[in-house]
């Protein structure tokens, strides 16, 4: 801006991201930036427990990792793909009702524009566990449609449990998105004779658009590694059969740290290269911008 | 609603006692100001005076309080009024430009006769075509907002709002933000579009400019209208201390 000076509210400089906002990356940044070392590390320990362990036992480090060998197909076919399963719906639900919402915030009608936006602090700022708890419980595990019992499985219980902080942290997504492009834009666009629907979704969407995929993207691998959290409730993911495994194999202490520690690593591998596209592309985009 | 029985010798615009508080802050004090079509007048006055404010009032992106604002025999000042009908009729350009950047400079040309009006896009580029080269921009057709300086901005700006063939043309200091050497630039096509009967409502600190194509000028000091007249006596005979004092500073 060439040197003006105003004092037009609608002018002054938006504020940037806050940090712990639902647009700040602090989590894919942090994820993006472990160190190698962290992961070599952790395969240490995991094979040090074992060695410690093993001075009460006869059971050995190369027994619990034969186990675990013989476990994984199991664990990632059944366990881990559950998690993902429960990522992709999740996201999906929360996305959905997430843009919904953060439309809502934006809305001129005052009324649903408030219900909107107490809904989104409500779910943005409740523990994840009591969400789902409270979803896992007030639910039916079973409805009648037409004459038919239908089962409703615990995780397709657990994604609307998990979708509703999602949404909630969308909602600010599409919401902070939104009201970071000028007011001027509006201003010119109404001068314009468009109206406001007009406006929004071929004026200033279009703007804010790529500048919600990496926040989007973050939220994405913080759900991911949050799934385990469902295994509480006693949907079958990789936490639980891991448990179950351990169980099978006669809940020697060695097993530990390789079970979870596979758990652990596992996830790593899925998230980290999320993360750092995440980075990638916000890079990309504040250059452009 | 009464038939709208307008006529071309009436006032294209006519505000009459035109009040307008933001908050506790009362910015608009009973402005009343008559402009004929094909006429161009500019409004002077302080930083804060409440400039912006009454132009905005013209095409309804300021809600007023009291007063009558009738465009073409249209009160802007009720409820019912047909926004978009009005903003057809009175095009605006802003003192940032407002460019939509995600657009080349034809496409934010195009975008309002093709969206809101409807027209036939064959029609429409070449219409926008011929308005870039009007205001000078033969050839950044497709250059985006952001590859443009302040002054190409600006004049883009002039052709997008010109593309939905308005009846009247409102400014808003649009020169305030550039580098002085784009200034003239954008001034030489306000003047075109001015001597081409275009009926201009500008805010503007130009005074040479002023003094060139006003018809007649007004001058505005916290929320009301000082003093009014046509150039060749406004700024030899005003007689109010304060029109006084502001044309001592900025001439
Ligand atoms: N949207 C707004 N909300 C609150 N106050 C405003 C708003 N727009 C303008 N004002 C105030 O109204 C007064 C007149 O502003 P403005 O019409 O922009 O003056 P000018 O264009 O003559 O400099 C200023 O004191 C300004 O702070
Ligand atoms: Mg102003």
């Amino acid at each position: 801006m060439e040197g003006a000076t105003t004092d037009l509210p609608v002018l002054r400089p938006f504020r940037p991201v806050a940090r712990g906002g639902p647009a700040d990356l602090g989590f894919s940044r942090w994820l993006a930036e472990m160190p190698p070392i962290a992961l070599l590390g952790f395969a240490f320990l995991a094979c040090a427990w074992p060695i410690v362990a093993a001075a009460q036992g006869n059971f050995t480090t190369a027994q619990a990792f034969d186990a675990l060998w013989r476990w994984m197909p199991f664990l990632v076919s059944k366990g881990f793909a559950l998690n993902i399963l429960i990522s992709f719906f999740t996201m999906l639900t929360g996305t959905v009702a997430g843009v919904l919402l953060g439309l809502g915030q934006v809305s001129p009608l005052r009324p649903l524009a408030a219900t909107c936006w107490f809904v989104t602090q409500l779910f943005r700022n409740s523990p994840w566990l009591v969400l789902l708890f409270i979803v896992m419980l007030a639910f039916p595990f079973e409805i009648e449609i037409a004459g038919t019992v239908y089962l409703i499985p615990d995780w397709t219980k657990a994604v609307f449990g998990l979708a509703l902080p999602i949404m909630a942290n969308i909602s600010e997504i599409v919401r902070g998105g939104i009201q970071s492009v000028p007011t001027g834009q509006w201003e010119a666009a109404e001068s314009l004779a468009f109206t406001r629907g007009q406006t929004l979704w071929q004026i200033i969407l279009p703007q804010c658009f790529k500048r919600m995929i990496p926040p989007w993207m973050n939220w994405y691998a913080i759900l991911t590694m949050a799934t385990p959290l469902v295994s509480l409730l006693g949907v079958e993911e990789l936490v639980t059969l891991s448990r179950q495994a351990m169980e099978a194999e006669d809940n020697h202490p060695e097993l530990l740290m390789p079970f979870f520690g596979f758990a652990l690593v596992i996830f790593f591998l899925y998230c980290y290269p999320i993360a750092r596209w995440t980075l990638r592309l916000e890079r990309r985009f504040a250059v452009r911008q | 609603m009464p038939a709208n029985s307008w006529t071309p010798d009436q006032p294209i615009v006519a505000i009459h006692d035109l009040h307008k508080s933001f908050g506790a802050l009362e910015v608009l004090k009973g402005v009343s100001l008559e402009v004929m079509k094909g006429e161009v007048i500019c409004i002077i006055g302080p930083s804060g005076s409440g400039k912006s404010t009454l132009i905005r009032c013209i095409n309804a992106l300021n809600p007023v309080d009291s007063g009558s604002i009738l465009v073409e025999g249209q009160e802007v000042n009720d409820p019912a009024v047909d926004k978009l009908a009005l903003r057809k009729k009175v095009g605006m350009v802003f003192q940032q430009y407002n460019l939509f950047p995600h657009k080349t400079a034809l496409q934010n040309v195009m975008m309002a006769p093709l969206k809101v009006l409807k027209q036939p896009r064959g029609e429409v580029e070449k219409r926008a075509r011929a308005l870039l080269t009007r205001v000078n921009l033969e050839g950044k057709e497709d250059s985006y907002p952001g590859e443009l300086s302040g002054g190409q901005q600006q004049r883009v700006a002039i052709a997008r709002s010109l593309a939905m063939n308005p009846d009247v043309m409102l400014f808003d200091e649009v020169t305030a933000a550039l580098d002085p050497e784009t200034v003239k630039e954008v001034l030489v096509a306000i003047k075109d579009l001015a001597q081409s009967g275009m009926t201009c409502i500008l805010v503007t600190h130009e005074m040479g400019f002023a003094r060139e194509v006003a018809d007649h000028i007004y001058f505005t000091d916290r929320g009301v209208i000082v003093e009014h007249g046509p150039p060749a006596t406004f700024f030899t005979e005003s007689s109010d201390p304060r029109t006084r004092e502001f044309l001592s500073q900025i001439l």
